[in-house]
């Protein structure tokens, strides 16, 4: 029983009825100078950055490109180096474990400060404690590495304790916020009972944050495995140290092995982290 | 019969436990790193350590190597931005054909096995992208196309490349898929249904991790430049080499405030679009 057609909806020339339309989304300004701004910004990264495109897509770059891959194609596998690509492989693995396990221990010590407890008021030290986390993470840990390499040598040690140092400011700040975010009800429960404040966080508060602190701990063990792969570059020991040695002489069979074995040790690693978070988080 | 202390922890053995086995795992990675921290406070390694530190006061303040910091910050910037625009080009297109979420055979049982294998491909090609370090694709181009940003530019781009196009599926794949499949049931196109459909419904979470690797990217453009790869880093490693301890805390401190104005200011986007 359709008698008077429905008015048609003008602007759009469409047959529903404007009722059956969601409103319009509110225009703002804003948006458009925004993306107008990133606009400007990539042309002048371009401009500053000035790619020779010509000189990187020529021909001769193309068969550079083609002649360097094909040299890594066909990677060293004498015995005797491959003996060497094993050891600098589990020292890589033993500097991202180590410097995350440090990272965990202190970034733990650090976020108690920095953290703050419900019906509590905040630790005067939280702010500084903070700022020291801040001033940790915003250096990498690259640069951690080449700072530490003036007073500990060239090794492993050196890469070890920068990524310690990197990893204890991101993991210190990620605690903080768990602890924080942890629910306070088995807290609250026996802080009523009379426990004193510390057994009531040992006993409640971390083991509610307990799983996402592991969560987090495994999250940057991933990245470290990354990290540690290439601090040698700088002369912090592992895979990376080997990679700039060979690379540098253009010992190219050796150069593909470290990098194969680079990307074998980065899979492994995401593998056992993945599963290792599946099993904490079902 | 003992009496049962009610105070005492009932998991202690586990805990005991799990800590002597962590322990005992740990002893051989301990040697492996030579974890001798005492060797900083040798007398020889402090003195050099210290003397050092002692050049960092008072910082390089000269309006010529100031002028030099933010010259190489901004390129660090620019190398970063150029680098997240060419991972974004290359990225997109590669999630538009990976993803199974436009796969229209999958609409009506299992999916096509020759757009299996293409879509595997690309996951494949996209896992060796970010499995090799920014560092390590920056070794590389160094050595292809020469000193310079266009080296670190690349290296960020291809790592980057991997990074989002795997984060940009799974994004894709996780969201309400009933728009895009409906779309597609009634014939539209690929492209219309992720323009139409796909895209609307993720678009907040995509630009949010878009933002946010422009963040991560800029912290690594400050460090390709250990391998020459142009921008603050490169500049660093220079007064590291020189043992210009007034330089290094000024480079330093440039260092920490790009990195925290980067941190507020995707921040800051994240909360306005997201």
């Amino acid at each position: 029983m359709n008698t008077s057609p429905p008015p048609q909806d003008a602007r759009s020339g469409s047959s529903l009825p404007p009722a059956a339309l969601p409103p319009r989304p509110p225009r703002s300004i804003g948006l458009p100078l925004l993306l107008l701004a990133m606009l400007v910004l990539s042309i002048a990264s371009f401009i500053e950055v000035g790619v020779d495109w010509q000189r990187l897509l020529s021909l001769d770059a193309l068969a550079r490109i083609g002649r360097f891959l094909g040299e890594l194609a066909n990677p060293a596998r004498d015995a005797a180096f491959l003996g060497r690509l094993g050891v600098a492989t589990l020292e890589t693995l033993a500097m991202s474990a180590v410097g995350t396990l440090l990272a965990a221990v202190f970034g733990l010590l650090l976020a108690l400060p920095a953290s703050q407890l419900p019906e509590q008021p905040a630790s005067r030290w939280r702010t500084p404690t903070r700022w020291l986390l801040n001033g940790l993470r915003s250096i990498p840990e690259l640069v951690w590495a080449a700072l530490l390499l003036i007073s500990a040598g060239l090794g492993p040690l050196a890469g070890t304790l920068a990524l310690a140092l990197h990893t204890t400011g991101v993991l210190g700040r990620l605690f903080a916020e768990a602890i924080e975010n942890a629910p306070d009800g088995p807290a609250f429960a026996l802080r009523v009972q009379g426990v004193p404040r510390g057994r009531s966080f040992l006993y409640a508060t971390f083991p509610q944050a307990l799983p996402q602190l592991v969560s987090y701990t495994l999250y940057r063990w991933e990245n470290n495995i990354r990290a540690a792969a290439v601090l040698g570059v700088v002369g912090g020991g592992g895979l990376g140290q080997m990679l700039s040695f060979h690379m540098g002489l253009f010992h190219m069979p050796e150069t593909g092995s470290i990098l194969i074995a680079t990307i074998l040790l980065v899979a492994l690693v995401d593998f056992l982290s993945l599963q290792a978070r599946r099993l904490l988080n079902p | 019969m003992t009496t049962v202390d009610a105070h005492r922890d009932p998991a202690w053995r586990g805990r005991v436990f799990w800590t002597l086995a962590a322990l005992a795992l740990l002893a051989p990675a301990l040697v492996a790193v030579e974890f001798r921290p005492w060797i900083f406070l040798e007398p020889e390694n402090l003195r050099i350590t210290l003397r050092f530190l002692g050049d960092f006061l008072p910082p390089a303040m000269s309006a010529e190597f100031l002028a030099l910091v933010a010259r190489e910050t901004w390129r660090t910037v620019a190398i970063a931005t150029a680098a997240m625009v060419l991972a974004m080009l290359l990225a997109v297109p590669l999630t538009l054909v990976s993803s199974s979420a436009l796969s229209v055979s999958l609409l009506t049982g299992r999916m096509r096995p020759v757009a299996m294998a293409v879509r595997q491909a690309i996951r494949v090609l996209l896992v060796v992208l970010r499995s090799v370090p920014e560092l390590v694709w920056a070794l590389v181009f160094v050595r292809v196309v020469g000193l310079g940003p266009t080296a670190g530019v690349l290296a960020i781009a291809l790592t980057y490349t991997g990074m989002l196009g795997k984060i940009y599926g799974e994004i894709l794949e996780s969201g309400d898929l009933h728009p895009t499949r409906s779309l597609l049931r009634i014939g539209s196109g690929r492209l219309q249904a992720f323009a139409y459909a796909l895209l609307p419904t993720n678009s907040r979470e995509l630009t949010s991790y878009t933002i946010y690797r422009w963040e991560c990217a800029i912290r690594s453009s400050a460090v390709l430049g250990f391998v020459g790869a142009g921008g603050l880093g490169q500049q660093l490693d220079a007064s590291m080499k020189m043992f210009n301890g007034g330089e290094v805390a000024t480079i330093l401190v440039a260092f920490v405030l790009l990195v925290a104005l980067a941190d507020a200011v995707s921040g800051w986007l994240r909360k306005v679009i997201g």
